[in-house]
């Protein structure tokens, strides 16, 4: 029998997997908007198995608003990315260092 | 109950009409032609608002089953937001006219976020609070990458976007653990699961969720987009930046924690505390070594955010009361601040290096003096302004018995007062080297000027703070009961 902790321990897995790939990624901005999608839909497991689980609703709606959110979170960084590339030439995460943070 | 709903959320209702209709005017017609006339305009229709929610607001009404919640603590943090987006777009239309940069968008995404950030202080649902924060940060992502063909302005967006969709990321996660312990996303249900039980997993929730509000008002340890945004994305921008979103997110921030988590104060108090210690100290030590003076006011706004966080680590009404005192000053002494960074410039170019300011009180006496008076009142010299906003918060610490807090927060106010002296060193004693050279132009001396003269004169005992004391007194108190 697949419980909620079952649930919620895929969407514990994917939401690090999906920091990691923030912090650990070396290579390619486009891994990063990968792993900014892969944290929101952990988030979004989580909402459905909670909605399920205690049989309301809300946190189904939820999802839906994290999924529309998402879609124009991803519209405005590949924007904001096809900007960047135009400006530099180059879209690697060592090369997004004109100012030292 | 549906015209009710929809009356208690006309102001945002109008200005997202507003901001949506103007895009298509301006899109189908004269475009960036517009750009400047539209800059007045939405100034004028965010006056309009304030005014119109100052004097038409009372009481504490709820909308759409308590997801939306119109009281004085939301009213005055939305007059605060929107005065001070109005003065900002004022101030940015001369120096982006000079700098090919007013696009008729500009004016527009602000008011978008502006409806972002309404909602925000306004949530009183987990959902309502994500979406009036999405819809003002991803405003803001657009806005600071305003500057297309500069390397600079594109990354600090970049880097805006992935550290905000990180930290939206977090918040969402602490939102669907709140959802699945507290069995509901309204406050008001989460404020009385609380009181049944507190299970872990709510405590995981609240923590993801501070996290999450710690990136948007830039606390250390949370701060590292701060310094190269505010560097990177033009001027104008930047001073937009350190006003009104912080405003909204320090407001959403007392919101969440009093109305979500107010039965379980001692659990997040020592997590506030911890961010604001930590904001304190990094923003007065790390700001010493800034050669760039946006850079320097990043590092001064995370010190200011710490002082903020202070207030709301007390906990108590006294706290919150402390804390929007301490975000209205902060938000006066920014805009008369960016007043002169704005008009830093050299042969027509803009300069940010602190060291175009050395001898500046030859060149320009009376903004030279307009200078020191804002670096004395963002020091927290008295009898400035800015000594009160910091007198408030750690009176509010002091009294809540976070007696450590408070010594804490005056060792780091010292620490800090060495970097902004060190300006006014710079624009009094500095060598006489050609460093700035243009002259503000008429908006922004006025906002200088006005701005100076509030921040001076404030303590005076006939205008006492202009009898801000009580508006906050009575919007916290909404709060925190």
């Amino acid at each position: 029998m697949i419980g909620l902790e079952h649930y919620l321990t895929v969407a514990a897995a994917l939401f690090v997997i999906g920091i990691f790939g923030l912090f650990l990624n070396r290579k390619n901005v486009i891994i990063l908007l990968m792993s900014i999608e892969l944290m929101l839909l952990a988030v979004n497991i989580n909402f459905v198995a909670f909605s399920s689980f205690l049989n309301d609703l809300v946190g189904q709606v939820f999802t839906l608003f994290v999924l529309t959110v998402a879609a124009a979170e991803a519209a405005i960084g590949l924007a904001i990315l096809v900007c960047f590339f135009r400006n530099r030439g180059t879209i690697d995460v060592e090369d997004v260092n004109v100012m030292k943070g | 109950m549906i015209s009710a709903d929809i009356q208690t959320v006309l102001p945002e209702i109008l200005l997202s009409l507003y901001a949506m209709g103007a895009l298509m005017a301006a899109v189908y017609t004269i475009k960036d032609g517009a750009a400047a006339l539209l800059t007045w305009v939405t100034a004028g229709v965010f006056v309009l608002l304030a005014v119109w929610i100052g004097i038409n607001g009372s009481g504490t009404t709820q909308a759409f089953g308590g997801m939306f919640v119109d009281d004085a603590f939301a009213r005055f943090s939305k007059i605060i937001i929107l005065i001070s987006a109005a003065i900002v777009l004022l101030m940015s239309e001369g120096y982006m006219a000079r700098r090919d940069l007013l696009r008729f968008e500009y004016p527009l995404l602000v008011a978008l976020a502006v409806v972002g950030m309404m909602v925000m202080v306004s949530a009183g649902d987990l959902m309502a609070l994500y979406m009036g924060l999405e819809l003002q940060s991803l405003s803001l992502y657009v806005v600071a990458s305003l500057r297309r063909d500069s390397a600079k302005s594109t990354e600090a967006g970049l880097k805006y976007f992935v550290l905000g969709a990180l930290s939206s990321g977090l918040l969402l996660y602490g939102a669907s653990l709140t959802y699945g312990f507290a069995g509901t996303t309204l406050f008001s249900g989460i404020i009385d699961a609380l009181q049944k039980d507190v299970s872990l997993g709510l405590l995981f929730g609240l923590v993801f969720l501070l996290a999450g509000f710690a990136f948007k008002v830039s606390a250390a340890p949370f701060h590292m987009w701060t310094p190269d945004v505010y560097e990177g994305s033009p001027t104008p921008v930047t001073a937009f930046f350190a006003t009104a979103p912080k405003v909204a997110a320090m407001a959403l921030f007392a919101r969440v924690v009093h109305d979500a988590f107010g039965g379980i104060v001692g659990e997040w108090q020592q997590i506030v505390a911890f961010l604001a210690v930590v904001s304190m100290f990094l923003g007065a030590i790390a700001a010493i070594g800034q050669r760039d003076i946006k850079r320097l006011m990043a590092y001064s706004s995370i010190a200011h955010m710490g002082f903020a966080l202070m207030g709301l680590a007390a906990g108590t009404a006294l706290g919150v009361q402390a804390m929007l005192i301490y975000m209205a000053i902060y938000v006066t002494m920014n805009i008369g601040t960016f007043a002169l960074i704005l008009s830093m410039e050299k042969d027509g170019r803009p300069v940010t290096d602190i060291q175009a300011l050395q001898s500046y009180s030859k060149r320009d006496p009376l903004m030279a003096l307009v200078m020191l008076v804002m670096m004395f009142s963002l020091a927290g010299v008295p009898p400035m302004l800015g000594f009160f906003g910091k007198f408030y918060v750690l009176r509010a610490a002091y009294e809540a018995g976070l007696g450590w807090l408070a010594v804490a927060g005056v060792i780091a106010s010292v620490i800090g007062a060495f970097y902004y002296l060190r300006i006014v060193y710079y624009v009094y004693f500095g060598a006489d080297k050609d460093g700035t050279d243009a002259r503000p132009t008429p908006i922004l001396w006025t906002a200088a000027v006005v701005t100076a003269l509030i921040v001076a004169l404030a303590w005076l005992p006939g205008i006492n703070l202009f009898g801000i004391e009580p508006v906050a007194a009575a919007a916290a108190e909404t709060l925190v009961n």
